[in-house]
């Protein structure tokens, strides 16, 4: 689609609202959702990756030093990743933004 | 042309599905429509129609196969009634939402408690708003004919919506009636193969039924609205199609003897033609008597309804349904609505009748027009009366 999304008309909508578009929820900012947010202590991280898959937003990626941080995108700040770290490393944070 | 044969009209609708050579039936057996399915599983299990027949373990679950029947642009047939209807609610708008043409046949039926089988409308009534092209039959042939219509309608390229054929549980469902039967050939003349724009096709992928924020829903049901009452053109020229076809001829708003008529008497349904022989005996007793019978129920045909009507004193309206702790009946709430902004309108008097698969004799509609005259027009009538309770 061509047009900013709020300049969108319903005749631009395709038949049933279907979405030709592969891949275009990429572009959905979840993170605006958060109202809290994960913060790391990583001198505790054993680098495990559960947090990732646990994540329900998938949104848990290795850094270039091999820990796993959230993509703040698309993080909603669910807290699973938090609950879930065998090591205490992740703690949820409000969310000032 | 077919033969004219001594039917169930059940049979009959399934042997309509045949002809129009649906590629998916996915269906719940529930009365009164269960004969419609279970003759389709007998034409599928016998080589006699190519097709899948999806046997489901819930009227939910035939609604969402069909979803993907439909989606995948296979042509899509489904049956229920009562309960089996509200079981489906919700699949049902998403059905209509993403624009998915399937067409399903109604036996509309009471809605429990108390458990009834028979032949009432609230069944339809509580899914009228879901969006669907909802189409109301008298007799077994117009369950017929409409049945192949609607495949027509639905899978237009400028309807794309699903429909629904209601036919009277029992009253019409059940009954053997004389019905001009179908060739297959001369069907799918008729009936182009069905060409869905948007099948679901891994070379092409597309994402159905998705997520829509504050900032476009309003856009996609307004898309949908559009959608639905532009359908009214391409289901006029279906009906005009059809008649060219096959000689038969279909309406939005039909009408029986109703020029210069006083009193009109407007009804729905099966009990349209009893309500007809009632309007001939009156009229025989010299009284200014016609009947107006609404076929097309969504998109609402308000243009020829106000026509239907016009210049008459009083208009009955007698529902088979009842919108409890509202108006009444649902079609008379409709009908005093489409009036409503007119300066010269008739005085609308509606009755609740036939509930739960109770007959409405001649008698009883002449004794429902002669109490519509008394109370029509005067206001301690109240919103509705009910008919034949015993008090």
């Amino acid at each position: 689609m061509s047009k900013p999304d709020n300049e969108l008309t319903w005749r631009d909508l395709e038949i049933g609202g279907i979405v030709s578009t592969p891949g275009n929820t990429r572009l959905y900012r979840s993170g605006d959702w958060r109202s809290q947010k994960p913060e790391y202590e990583f001198s505790r991280c054993i680098k495990c990756g559960l947090c990732a898959l646990y994540c329900p937003e998938a949104c848990i990626g290795k850094n270039d030093e091999g820990y796993f941080t959230a993509d703040l995108f698309y993080c909603k700040g669910c807290g699973i990743c938090a609950r879930e770290c065998p090591v205490y490393v992740i703690s949820m944070a409000e969310e000032a933004e | 042309m077919g033969e004219r044969t001594g039917i169930e009209v059940s049979i009959a609708i399934s042997e309509a599905v045949a002809a129009a050579d649906a590629d998916v039936i996915a269906a719940y057996p529930i009365t009164p429509q269960t004969h419609i399915v279970e003759h389709l599983a007998d034409l599928v299990a016998n080589g006699e129609l190519d097709a899948e027949y999806i046997p489901v373990e819930s009227e939910h679950s035939a609604m969402s196969a069909c979803l993907g029947s439909a989606a995948a642009g296979a042509r899509t047939f489904t049956a229920t009634a009562g309960q089996g209807l509200e079981l489906m609610h919700e699949v049902l708008f998403v059905a209509s939402a993403m624009r998915l043409p399937i067409v399903m046949a109604v036996a509309n039926r009471a809605v429990s408690s108390p458990l009834s089988v028979w032949g009432d409308h609230s069944d339809i009534m509580a899914a009228r708003d879901v969006g669907w092209i909802q189409i109301f039959t008298e007799n077994g042939q117009e369950a017929v004919d409409n049945t192949i219509c609607a495949f027509k309608m639905a899978e237009d390229k400028s309807v794309l919506l699903p429909v629904m054929v209601n036919l009277d549980g029992f009253h019409l469902s059940h009954m053997i009636e004389p019905i001009i039967m179908f060739e297959r050939d001369e069907v799918r003349r008729f009936l182009p193969p069905n060409d869905y724009p948007l099948p679901l096709d891994p070379e092409k992928p597309v994402a159905m039924g998705d997520f829509a924020p504050p900032f476009i829903f309003t856009e996609a049901k307004w898309a949908q609205e559009v959608n639905l009452r532009n359908s009214y053109e391409t289901i006029l020229r279906v009906w005009r199609e059809f008649g060219e076809e096959f000689g038969r001829y279909y309406n939005p708003v039909e009408s029986y003897r109703i020029e210069g008529a006083r009193t009109l008497l407007l009804t729905m349904g099966s009990f349209s033609e009893t309500a007809m022989t009632a309007v001939d005996s009156l009229r025989e007793q010299g009284q200014s008597v016609g009947l107006v019978r609404l076929r097309l129920w969504r998109p609402f045909p308000f243009e020829e309804l106000r026509k239907a009507v016009k210049g008459a004193d009083n208009l009955i309206v007698v529902d088979r349904a009842i919108s409890l702790g509202g108006p009444g009946g649902p079609v008379a709430s409709e009908v005093k609505a489409a009036l409503y902004g007119e300066a010269d309108r008739p005085a609308v008097a509606s009755f609740v009748a036939g509930l739960g698969g109770r007959d409405i004799t001649r008698q009883g509609f002449e004794e429902i027009i002669a109490r519509g005259i008394e109370i029509a027009g005067k206001g301690g009538a109240g919103e509705y009366e009910i008919y034949g309770v015993r008090e």
